[in-house]
């Protein structure tokens, strides 16, 4: 379980957010919508410490993240994390981009990271690209080996920084298909998303940040149906 | 011009390229090594390190190597009692020179790579070890190779410097061909033309290793 308990941050004197506390729990699929600015990817990225919390705390599975003494890099090996610009390897082939950690991290050998990265090109529909440079492949095939490369570490978390935001139209629902059958799969996930469509149907439940607060948390019919707040009234009438 | 007269010279000239290829190929690793170290220090978030580095590029940079030289050389082994050979001085003057100059190459490439780089070996959990070794600093090395190449082309050129304390490179051997014929043209030419020839060398060779390292573009 992830668990964000009072969570502020602040970049020099601008406060980007404000006491958050939320829960994940195992399994579940939660959307984080808002307006740009409004803290949505800082509040992703405190949640395996890419960002220092100001104040607050981050738990997962019971662990204290911001404690010090807590081995940080233990703890993002069961966080995947998938980010707007990809940032796959450019030196490695979509093959190696797999393998690195798991063998670096995990300390697999090279035949076990291999057979593994395989399997998972194979599930995202690239096998065949698995000796290709990343410059060589499209951006929402990018995108599928940064899914798969988070995907070879085995996390038992998933987090996504607007996956689809950085793609051509036409390579969204690729991307967003290989999101739904994890999710179909039972992966615990975070998305921060502009995705409206995607987040309704596959979400359980939808955060809307406002203004580097936490404004609404719902499921995804109530929030789209009959928002609470008026903010996130203005939102989706701009967005829908 | 001459060239006929110190005919029987050449070869004791020519024997000067392996002299100088060891004691550059030397303080070239040397020089790389400490300026991958030193620009380690310099990007690292410790300010005894930090301030550390600066200090050196700042003396390393800003003092001439040929006195460097000299003050390794001659004037280190009055003070301290050891006596250090010739080619150990020039290693070593070279080493720590250039070392200055090859850490702010890397450097800057090290900087110059996205920041997304750290942040998805980050989130992979790789240490700063392995993330350095494999992910930032092969990307850095492809930006800065025909900087980095150019370090070692002065390297090669400058090495002619140590002729002065007395090792016996191509420029000391030519030097001591035109003293004993009392002609200079043509050994001086002769020494000219082989730095030439060793510089186009390296040269292509960075070629080479550029041309394998943009397979991935």
């Amino acid at each position: 379980m992830i668990k964000v308990d009072n969570l502020s941050k602040s970049f020099g004197s601008l406060k980007v957010l404000h006491n958050i506390s939320m829960e994940i729990n195992k399994g579940d699929v939660v959307a984080i919508v808002g307006p740009s600015g409004s803290g949505k990817s800082t509040l992703l990225r405190c949640v395996n410490l890419l960002e220092v919390p100001t104040e607050g705390k981050v738990w997962i599975d019971g662990q204290n993240l911001t404690d010090p003494k807590t081995n940080i890099m233990h703890v993002r090996a069961k966080i995947g994390m998938v980010f707007q610009h990809f940032h796959l390897f450019p030196h490695k082939t979509a093959l190696e981009n797999l393998t690195y950690a798991p063998m670096k991290v995990k300390g697999l050998s090279k035949g076990e990271a291999v057979s593994t990265a395989r399997n998972l090109l194979k599930k995202v529909g690239l096998e065949e690209k698995e000796n290709e440079y990343p410059n060589r492949l499209s951006g929402g095939q990018k995108q599928r080996v940064a899914i798969a490369r988070a995907l070879a570490m085995e996390p038992e978390y998933m987090l996504f920084d607007e996956p689809t935001s950085a793609l051509d139209p036409e390579m969204v629902k690729e991307v967003l298909d290989v999101m739904k059958s994890l999710a179909g799969s039972g992966m615990t996930m975070a998305i921060v998303t502009h995705e409206m469509g995607f987040a309704r149907e596959v979400a359980d439940r939808v955060c809307f940040l406002d203004g580097g607060a936490l404004v609404e948390q719902a499921p995804p019919k109530e929030f789209f149906q009959s928002p609470r707040t008026d903010r996130a009234k203005a939102f989706l009438e701009k967005v829908l | 011009m001459g060239f006929s007269q110190i005919y029987d010279s050449i070869p004791y000239i020519l024997y000067g390229i392996w002299v100088t290829l060891q004691f550059v190929s030397v303080s070239a690793v040397f020089g790389f090594i400490w300026g991958i170290i030193l620009a380690l220090f310099k990007i690292s978030r410790v300010t005894f390190l930090t301030g550390f580095a600066d200090a050196y590029t700042f003396i390393f940079r800003g003092v001439p190597l040929i006195l460097q030289l000299a003050i390794i050389y001659f004037a280190t082994p009055q003070v301290v009692g050891y006596d250090i050979t010739a080619f150990q001085a020039g290693v070593l003057a070279f080493s720590l020179h250039s070392g200055a100059y090859i850490s702010e190459i890397i450097r800057a490439g090290i900087l110059a790579v996205d920041k997304g780089q750290t942040e998805a070996a980050q989130a992979l959990g790789v240490s700063y070890r392995p993330m350095m070794k494999d992910i930032i600093l092969p990307q850095a090395m492809k930006n800065i190779l025909p900087a980095l190449m150019n370090e070692f082309i002065t390297l090669t050129k400058e090495s002619a410097i140590v002729s002065t304390i007395g090792v016996l490179d191509i420029m000391r051997r030519a030097q001591i061909v035109a003293a004993d014929k009392f002609l200079y043209f043509p050994p001086l030419i002769t020494a000219a033309v082989i730095y030439l020839i060793l510089v186009t060398i390296l040269t292509l060779l960075g070629r080479a290793v550029e041309r394998r390292m943009r397979r991935s573009d």
